[in-house]
This record gives structure tokens, C-alpha cells and sequence, in this order.
């Protein structure tokens, strides 16, 4: 079984490109493009350079003793939160203004939930002297203004999106609605492996960095390059789809998203998508999706704005269907103690959507000899406000 | 003979009207219809409310969230709608996405249509190459026309594909944007018509976004077969309700 999209961008059942006939010229032209300029040895060098001169890669595969200890196994932090911008997201938004430039566009637009990717793409924009527009629903431009702020100071415009629930789901419908209006100058930045093909299979193969180092910091820390566990927590998935990738086809090596279980999977406030969702068509492409009965798209909730998010990419849909990684799902609270312990035991702050994946710890058992690598998609300083309040620090 | 091939086939220029079913009031849907129809609007589009209406303007989607906050969903729609065929005989289409249409079931959807006396669907999230491979055959069965877009920016090789996929009618987006009134057209539109018009294409044309009175009804019928208005016709309802029905129809076109 394959766990890429094939052509017509599918995983499985899962994937495609649902669009209206305004987006087709957009996404075709992509489509038409994305891997033969992605072959270009010149946009692989210039990649490259960016990544290991702007961005810091590679980030360390950290092997964290304390938590080992704790738990009784060998767990290595492959370190994404000590990229500029502080999360995984700039790999992608790196590749993908390159792909922008190759193109001729002169004008980007980015949707984002918390901001990190707004502040990735706001970052590549300021990098390359282009346009920046970035789409955040009005809610979480209330409640992520430290992100808004570091945007505006990047040179981004940001346009708060109104409609529906205010959030990431309305931020994304409003940038989708910027490139109808907007199909010739216009390169549209998703943030995760969602959207129409091809963005789910681009997005991964940019992300795909992460992977590609653990094989060869692994094989230099212990001799093997698959270990037997990749922990990732996934909202659309981007930073497990970057994680795995290498890993897909290797059945040896265990995979595990870990999905926001918001106040409890069944609460009514969760984000738990593989256990609540059901097939459907969001952002241009067939998933799981969080729904009414009648197909109305709901609103997610977990006390990560990353996270949050009604769906998940096509790529996860189907290892989720497929069996190929495990889905768990861990609450606020657990998150929350979780990320609070890695600051004591490691002396790393991280965001509360890695925190998540650190949270399996106390449940799920592994071997004392099991070499475990949970993706550190992104550091805490962005939740600090979230921290202080859940904790009364 | 589907009604919408029967009204194609008709001398004069088409006015169609888009309505959100469940909008102003959630039981407005059968009295919007039996007044359109009064008035001597030729085709209506029920517009089927979804919680994220990609291609569409502030008008349609606060539309949407207030028919769909007023209750409305597909089964009642489909209620509403079932003695339908015994007051109108106007064509019908039902224009909504992909999503709540996959949770119906898309064959019990088309059936449910084909019972109730639906003629088409207009999905703008359903693309051509998907519906052909999966959907087609189901849409065939129960005698619905599956209608697509074209926009100013589709090439003319993709236009003659959409045209031999076609039956009835291609909605032909005026310009580059998603739903909403315009006052007037621009001299781009003016080249754009001209130019869909030059290809002679096996159907005809009915243009929609941004039609919202006389002189842009005009302008787009000069040379498409007619046009729809959707987004005025709602902030009318906002204003007016179903009462404003006949003013409103009379100022576009005078018979």
C-alpha cells in the first residue's frame, strides 16, 4: 500500500481537489509545476542554503535523559522549536515563497490559527520583498496579539476574517476567497497538509527535512537509522507529516498522532477528528471531518489554537484509516502537565500543541531499549499567556 | 424533456433568480418560489445554506448562517419542497456544496431531487473531473443536469471540455471574485462576453456574479442567453421580504 498521493493527489480514499472552477487556473498551475520545480537543482540549492543559514537547520535530534529516565525509555526530542520563528512552520513557508517566486507571483496570502504561520509567511515575505496578506479570524486576533503584532512588524497586513466562527476554519474560507478574487498575481501559503492537491503532498515533501535528519542524526547517535516510535502531534498535520515521511513505507518503525482531546473526546469541546470525524470535503479536499448529521462543518475546540482545527490532511486521514499510525488523543489538562514537565526534567519550554505529543508518556508503555523520537514541533514562548493563566504562575 | 432544456429552448433571455432556502424565514421557501414564478422569473436556484460557502460573498454566506441558525437542513428543504411540482412549473436547481449533498448520500440526494421535481444541481466544489469519474452516472439516472462554471480565467481548451460535459446551460462567472452585486459592468466583462460568445459553443450561456439590476441584466444578456441574480435579490428579501418580490423582478426587466 502506498501512503503518497498518487496524481490525482489522492491517499487512499482520501484527498483530491474539491475546488470551484474559480480555483482551477490557480491550482492547476501549481499542480502542472510544484514537482518539476522542486527537481530544479537551482531551487533545491537555494532551498537548502535557506534552511541551513536562515532557518538553523538541522535542528538537534536532542536525546532527553531525564524524561527517559522518567519513563523508562530512550526518548529523543527532534528539536523543530529552535527554527526562526520558533515552529516547524518556516520549512514550509521557505519552500513554498521559492515555489511563489518560480511562479511570478508578486502578492502572497497565508491563512493562520495562533500565527505561526502567519509569522512564518510574514518572515519569508520580509525575506523576499513580497506582499504579505494574512487572514486571522477576528477571535484569535483578540487573543493571540503578541503574533498579530510580530506580523505588523514583519510587514504583513493583517485582515481579520468575520464570518462564520471567527476562527481558523473562517480565516481559511476568507484567504481561499482572497486567490478567487485574485487568480493571476496571487500565491496562496497553506500552513499544514490540507487543501486541494497538491498542496497536501507539497507541504510534505517541504516538511519532509525533519524526517530526513532524524534518519542521519539517528545513525550517528545509535547506529540505526529507523527507531522504533515517531510521536507527532497533528491539528492538520503538517509537522507528523514531516516526521513520518521517510517512515511511511518502513512498517518496522511505529507511527503515533496525537489528536487534541480539547475538555474530553466526547465533551462536546474537542478536537479529536479521528475519533469524531467522518468523510467529507473541507478546503478543497476529501477528509475526516469534524460534522453535523447534515454536513455543516463544526467548530473544534482545544486550548492549542494549532491544534484546533475541524479536520485533518488526507495523508492522515488515510494512515488513520489504513491502520499504518496510531491515533491518540490527550486533553488540555494532560497537555498542559506534560509541557509543565518537560520545562522541570530538560529545561525546554514548549508549545502546548507538542506538548501533546509528550503527553502519551503516561499511558502508552514502551521498552526500556525502545529508541522513541517525538517531533518538538515548536517552543512555548507564544503560549506563555496560556501557561501563566492555566497555572496561576 | 428535463424543464431546464425545455426554458433553454424558449426566444427570450432568462432571468434567473438564487435564493437561500430557509432565508429570511425558515418556511419562506415555497412562497419565494410560487412569487418568483408569478412574476415571470424563467429559472430559479434554491441555494441549499452550508456552514462554509468558499465561492460565495458576505451576502450569500450571512444568508447561509441565518437560514442554517433558522434550522434549515436538507431533509427539510426536501420537505418543503414536496408538493412543489404541483403549484410551479418553473425549472428548478438546487445550488449548494459538495459536503452536505455526501452526507445525504449523493444517490438518495438525486433521487429526493428527481421525487420532488428538482432539474439540476449547480455544486461549485464538485469539479468536472470528479464528477465524471464517480457521480456522473447517478446524476444521468435521475434525469438531473449536472451545471458547471466557467470564469474569465478558464482556457479555452478546459471550456470546450466543460461545454461537451454539459447539459442545459454553463454558468459563466462575470469576473474574477466570489458572489456579490456589482452596479455596473466594466469593458473587461464587455470583451469577455464577446469573447465566450465568439466560440459558439454547443450551450448556452447564463451569466452570474455581480447582476444586481436592469443595466447589468442588460449588459450581460446582450450576448449570453441570460443571466442570475442572487446576492441583490437577497439584500432585497433582507429589506423587503417576500412582499418586494414583484417590484424588484419588474425593475430588472419589464415584460
Amino acid at each position: 500500500m502506498s501512503y503518497n498521493a498518487d496524481e490525482m493527489g489522492y491517499y487512499g480514499e482520501f484527498g483530491g481537489a474539491y475546488i470551484p472552477e474559480m480555483l482551477y487556473p490557480n491550482v492547476e498551475e501549481l499542480r502542472a509545476n510544484y514537482l518539476a520545480v522542486m527537481q530544479e537543482e537551482s531551487f533545491q540549492e537555494e532551498f537548502q542554503q535557506l534552511l541551513k543559514e536562515y532557518v538553523g537547520r538541522p535542528t538537534p535530534l536532542y536525546f532527553a535523559k531525564r524524561l527517559s529516565e522518567k519513563y523508562n525509555t530512550k526518548i529523543y526530542l527532534k528539536r523543530e522549536d529552535l527554527c526562526h520563528t520558533g515552529a516547524h512552520k518556516v520549512n514550509n513557508t521557505i519552500g513554498q515563497i521559492l515555489m511563489a517566486k518560480r511562479l511570478n507571483k508578486t502578492r502572497i496570502i497565508a491563512e493562520t490559527g495562533a500565527g505561526q504561520h502567519g509569522v512564518a509567511t510574514a518572515t519569508v515575505c520580509a525575506l523576499m520583498g513580497l506582499e504579505c496578506i494574512v487572514y486571522m479570524g477576528e477571535i484569535d486576533i483578540e487573543r493571540q496579539a503578541p503574533n498579530v503584532a510580530r506580523m505588523k512588524m514583519l510587514g504583513a497586513t493583517v485582515v481579520p476574517a468575520m464570518s462564520g466562527s471567527k476562527t481558523l476554519k473562517d480565516a481559511t474560507n476568507e484567504a481561499i476567497r482572497d486567490w478567487i478574487s485574485n487568480p493571476v498575481d496571487t500565491h496562496y501559503i497553506i500552513g499544514s497538509v490540507v487543501g486541494p492537491h497538491p498542496y497536501p503532498d507539497m507541504v510534505a515533501r517541504f516538511q519532509s527535512v525533519i524526517s530526513k535528519e532524524i534518519k542521519t542524526q539517528l545513525t550517528e547517535k545509535e547506529g540505526r537509522s529507523n527507531p522504533d516510535y515517531v510521536i507527532a502531534c497533528v491539528g492538520g498535520g503538517s509537522n507528523a507529516a514531516g516526521a513520518f515521511y521517510e517512515y511511511l513505507d518502513i512498517p518496522e518503525v511505529s507511527l503515533i498522532a496525537v489528536e487534541a482531546a480539547g475538555k474530553g473526546v466526547h465533551s462536546g469541546e474537542s478536537a479529536a477528528t479521528s475519533v469524531l470525524g467522518k468523510v467529507g470535503v473541507i478546503h478543497g479536499s476529501k477528509t475526516l471531518l469534524m460534522q453535523t448529521p447534515d454536513g455543516q462543518i463544526t467548530e473544534p475546540y482545544s486550548i492549542s489554537a494549532g491544534l484546533d482545527y475541524p479536520g485533518v490532511g488526507p495523508m492522515h486521514a488515510h494512515l488513520f484509516a489504513s491502520g499504518r499510525a496510531e491515533f491518540l488523543s490527550v486533553t488540555d489538562d494532560e497537555a498542559m502537565l506534560a509541557g509543565l514537565d518537560l520545562c522541570k526534567l530538560e529545561g525546554i519550554i514548549p508549545a502546548i500543541e507538542s506538548s501533546h505529543a509528550l503527553a502519551i508518556f503516561n499511558d502508552k508503555k514502551f521498552k526500556p531499549d525502545d529508541i522513541v523520537v517525538v517531533n518538538l514541533s515548536g517552543r512555548g514562548d507564544k503560549d506563555l499567556n496560556t501557561y501563566i493563566t492555566y497555572f496561576n504562575l | 424533456m428535463n424543464r431546464i432544456q425545455q426554458r433553454i429552448q424558449d426566444d427570450k433571455k432568462i432571468l434567473s433568480i438564487y435564493f437561500t432556502a430557509g432565508y429570511p424565514q425558515l418556511n419562506d421557501t415555497v412562497s419565494i418560489i410560487e412569487e418568483l414564478e408569478k412574476n415571470g422569473v424563467d429559472l430559479i436556484e434554491i441555494g441549499l445554506p452550508f456552514s462554509d460557502p468558499l465561492a460565495d460573498g458576505p451576502t450569500i454566506q450571512a444568508s447561509s448562517t441565518q437560514a442554517l441558525h433558522n434550522g434549515m437542513t436538507t431533509q427539510l428543504l426536501f420537505e418543503q419542497l414536496k408538493d412543489i411540482r404541483k403549484t410551479v412549473s418553473i425549472p428548478l436547481i438546487i445550488m449548494g456544496y459538495f459536503n452536505p449533498v455526501l452526507q445525504y448520500g449523493v444517490d438518495a440526494f438525486c433521487k429526493k431531487c428527481k421525487e420532488v421535481g428538482i432539474d439540476g444541481l449547480i455544486l461549485p466544489d464538485l469539479p468536472l473531473a470528479e464528477y465524471e469519474a464517480h457521480y456522473k452516472e447517478t446524476f444521468e439516472k435521475y434525469d438531473l443536469y449536472n451545471i458547471f462554471l466557467i470564469t474569465p480565467q478558464t482556457t479555452e481548451a478546459r471550456i470546450q471540455q466543460i461545454d461537451k460535459a454539459s447539459k442545459g446551460f454553463i454558468y459563466m462567472v462575470s469576473s474574477a471574485g466570489t458572489t456579490g452585486a456589482k452596479t455596473t459592468f466594466e469593458n473587461t466583462q464587455e470583451t469577455y462576453f464577446n469573447k465566450i460568445d465568439a466560440l459558439a459553443l454547443k450551450n448556452p450561456q447564463i451569466v452570474g456574479f455581480g447582476i444586481s439590476n436592469a443595466t447589468t441584466f442588460n449588459q450581460a444578456t446582450k450576448k449570453a442567453k441570460g443571466a442570475i441574480i442572487g446576492s441583490a435579490f437577497i439584500k432585497m428579501l433582507t429589506e423587503k421580504g417576500i412582499v418586494g418580490i414583484s417590484e424588484f423582478v419588474k425593475s430588472i426587466r419589464s415584460f
